[in-house]
């Protein structure tokens, strides 16, 4: 178990390096560098006129789209790591039927795939 | 590894998944211009699939994942024809708002594939992934209108609920796993049997009260009256139909199979929600003026009366729930069957008021609303009372003729608000003309009232055997 | 071992913390940033678990895709804040409620596994990775149920399109297929204009 967990010995060593560097950096920031706002300066800067509206506005539910569709897709990736790994490995009967079982997980995402594609979930206008 | 005839047994849900996928690439090569081409062929998989339900060999698969008995028969059948309703339903009437599409018909496909995997759930992964296959898909029929505010109001309430009762019902499962150490419910039984410690029943509640959750019994039921009402008429009468028998079934078969040494303990359980979804429905029903929100409450309270059959723990009462939700099931359908029918203006009537004089103007459907109001209300000899009947003897037959009393007396305020739409039907004067009923929901409607009053008497001369057969399947006393 | 409890209750900590400061941060976006620390540290948990695949699956999915989508709907969102947090008090009552009952429940369980002298079963590795383990049967034991994820997929993707894909109309798309399918008779037409005249379309 211990041994197991060494290997992750240099993430948690670069972790500490990473949070040591920016809470170094953060501080030194915040001890010298000079701090005086005002009003003026801590306003929103837009290009030389005042500020039209706020800064969050409604986006287009495109994004959001895409970003779910990803979403699934990166599921459907992590499902084949596993299989990646293990089906080498795996008695010959097994190994057929794991490919198998495979190919039919990705030709139901694949059918989905289509669906996407000729719906025109894909494009940008 | 594998029976012989594995093939066979899963053919249902083989049929029904493949003919989503075909249908799905189909409506995308030929956009909606393929609607109506699309929902008829759902609707021949979906009789199918009903049809390979029907004569499917018996016995568990995929390491008892997936178990095929008379139950899991008996409810598909009924699952996949009642869904096929709706895709009637709802094909004709999205269409006439011009909100058709041929998602619609694979999402009911989907959903349907959903409603049978939990129907044949033999493991806590099985129950969990069906429940969740089923209710994605509902989520997205509820919004399926998505320019309707209320709609998608209703989707968001159902989704984020709905999502909250899933971790509800995932966290018991994980007790309940750590428990015994499986997720078979067969496994679970056995360690059950062995010791029945308290993390288990702790797993055991948070179980129930996630299922308890999809079938809308109350004090999980606040979603109910919302979606009803936000959600299209079409699929609000999927949505209370086949949806609520598949989570009836799932709850027995796993109360039943994984528990059934501590039926003690989860007898209190499923009373206590009974009890309480009984009294929810008669008295918050009494005061909706919307008809479909008062359909909601009149569902919380029938899901009492199934809960109070399921609550014997007995074969009787298993085959009482069984017969209870078929007929309610069909009541249920013809009521909002009747609402998707009429409408005003192109406005859908569906306050109390909207129904004033119905009687002189649509005397057909008046007609129909008042049979299944009073079969809803449980008059005999319309099916509703069977039902009623069915549960009450299996109440009294187990001695818990406390609950049987509490049901009758909830009976008598729920009684008062199905005469209140009778009457407003009948003796008021008229609210202005309707449009021409829709024919296909009129028809849905009048044949689901013919079922009420003459045909139940002979359907259940075939109901009454099939379901006792169905309800020998878990081995009960 | 010490180093291993020391672990173990730093990144509890960190996960308890960072979870609170998701309910109670002011601003939304740093709600998100405590999230995503909050799946961090669980992350961490899992790897102490033994339980690598599933720490790596955190990151990758929850952190790298869900959590980024959160930050995306709560940046861009046109949401009130101020309005946001009303409310807050008065659901404080029924909301600590309910996290009583979780805590009792869950100290119940606490206590019945540790009244059974129960210790920690890290799966055997024997030489074999995690990944490795869940490879194994995920694809054959499991069949069933993968399949069955993959309809659930579909259905997310189905349901994604069916209520956010809105097609503007007027706007003209390249369509590959027409353009190299155009021949000289369909794309050209000769004519001859009278001088000083023209063609009308």
């Amino acid at each position: 178990m211990a041994a197991f967990l060494l290997q992750y010995l240099p993430i948690v060593i670069m972790l500490a390096i990473a949070g040591v560097i920016a809470l170094a950096l953060m501080g030194a920031a915040w001890l010298f560098a000079p701090s005086r706002p005002d009003p003026e300066k801590i306003s929103a800067y837009e290009c030389g006129f005042n500020a039209f509206d706020d800064a969050r506005m409604k986006f287009d539910v495109r994004f959001y789209l895409v970003s779910i569709l990803f979403i699934i897709f990166d599921l459907e990736v992590a499902f084949l790591f596993p299989w990646a790994v293990s089906l080498m490995h795996l008695p010959h009967p097994a190994q057929v039927f794991a490919f198998w079982s495979m190919m039919g997980f990705l030709g139901v995402l694949t059918v989905g795939f289509i669906y996407e594609w000729k719906k025109g979930a894909l494009e940008w206008e | 590894m594998m029976p012989s005839n594995l093939l066979q047994i899963a053919a249902p849900e083989l049929i029904l998944a493949i003919g989503a996928l075909a249908l799905l690439v189909l409506g995308a090569f030929r956009g909606n211009r393929s609607t109506l081409l699309v929902s008829i062929l759902a609707g021949l998989v979906l009789i199918g699939a009903a049809a390979a339900a029907a004569v499917a060999p018996l016995g568990p698969i995929f390491r008892g994942g997936f178990v095929s008995d008379e139950v899991s028969r008996f409810s598909k059948v009924a699952i996949y024809l009642m869904s096929s309703v709706a895709l009637l339903l709802g094909e004709r009437w999205l269409n006439r708002l011009r909100a058709g599409q041929f998602e619609y018909p694979v999402l009911i496909l989907l959903a349907a594939l959903g409603m049978g995997m939990m129907v044949s759930a033999g493991d806590l992964i099985s129950l969990y992934i069906g429940v969740e296959l089923q209710s994605l898909a509902l989520y997205v029929l509820t919004a399926f209108r998505r320019d309707d505010g209320k709609a998608s109001e209703a989707a968001l309430k159902y989704f984020v609920l709905g999502a909250l009762s899933s971790g509800i019902l995932l966290y018991g499962a994980s007790l309940i796993y750590g428990f015994a150490g499986s997720t078979r419910f067969v496994d679970i039984a056995h360690a059950v049997h062995t010791t029945a410690a308290p993390v288990v029943l702790i797993g055991l509640v948070f179980l129930a009260c996630g299922l308890a959750f999809k079938v809308s019994a109350a004090p999980f039921h606040m979603w109910t009256p919302d979606v009803y009402e936000g959600a299209p008429t079409p699929v609000v009468a999927f949505i209370a139909a086949a949806p609520k028998l598949a989570a009836m079934v799932l709850f027995a078969r796993a109360l039943l199979e994984g528990f059934p040494d501590a039926i003690d303990q989860w007898r209190q359980v499923i009373m206590t929600i009974a009890l309480i979804s009984m009294a929810v429905g008669a008295l918050a029903g009494l005061v909706q003026k919307n008809l479909k929100r008062l359909l909601a409450y009149s569902s919380i309270l029938n899901i009492g009366y199934a809960l109070m059959a399921l609550s014997t723990g007995t074969q009787l009462g298993l085959q009482a729930m069984l017969v209870f939700m078929v007929l309610y099931m069909i009541d249920s359908t013809g009521a909002f069957a009747t609402l998707a029918a009429l409408s005003r203006d192109g406005k859908p009537m569906e306050t109390v008021g909207d129904f004033a004089g119905l009687s002189q103007e649509r005397p057909t459907l008046a007609i129909v609303l008042t049979v299944l109001s009073l079969s809803l209300l449980g008059l005999p000899p319309l099916s509703g009372f069977w039902g009623k009947f069915y549960v009450f003897k299996a109440a009294l037959a187990a001695g818990q003729w406390q609950i049987a009393v509490f049901g009758l007396v909830a009976s008598v305020p729920a009684a008062f608000y199905y005469l209140r739409i009778i009457k407003t039907m009948w003796f008021d004067a008229p609210a202005g003309r309707t449009d021409t009923p829709a024919p296909d929901a009129q028809a849905v409607a009048v044949a689901a009232g013919l079922w009420s009053l003459p045909l139940v008497l002979v359907g259940l001369a075939f109901l009454d055997p099939l379901a006792a057969l169905a309800a020998r399947a878990f081995g009960l006393s | 071992m010490d180093l291993l409890a020391i672990a173990f209750y730093l990144l509890a900590l960190v996960a308890c913390v960072s979870a609170f400061m998701v309910v109670i941060a002011r601003n939304p976006v740093h709600s998100v940033l405590f999230l995503i620390l909050t799946f961090f540290s669980s992350a961490g948990l899992f790897v102490l678990l033994g339980a690598e695949f599933l720490a790596m699956l955190l990151v990758v999915v929850y952190v790298g895709a869900v959590a980024v989508l959160f930050l995306f709907v709560v940046m861009m969102l046109d949401v009130d804040f101020g309005s946001l947090r009303q409310g807050f008090v008065r659901y404080l009552p029924a909301g600590g409620v309910v996290a009583l009952v979780l805590v009792v429940e869950m100290s119940l369980v606490a206590a019945a596994i540790a009244g059974k002298n129960a210790t920690l079963r890290a799966p055997s590795t024997n030489g074999v990775s995690n990944v490795e383990q869940i490879g194994r049967v995920l694809y054959t034991d499991y069949f069933y149920f993968f399949q069955a994820a993959g309809m659930v997929l579909l259905v997310a993707m189905i349901g994604a399109i069916v209520l956010t894909l809105r097609h503007k109309p007027g706007v003209k798309r390249q369509d590959i297929a027409a353009q190299t399918a155009r021949t000289e008779a369909s794309g050209l037409r000769l004519t001859k204009p009278a001088t000083g005249q023209g063609i009308s379309e």
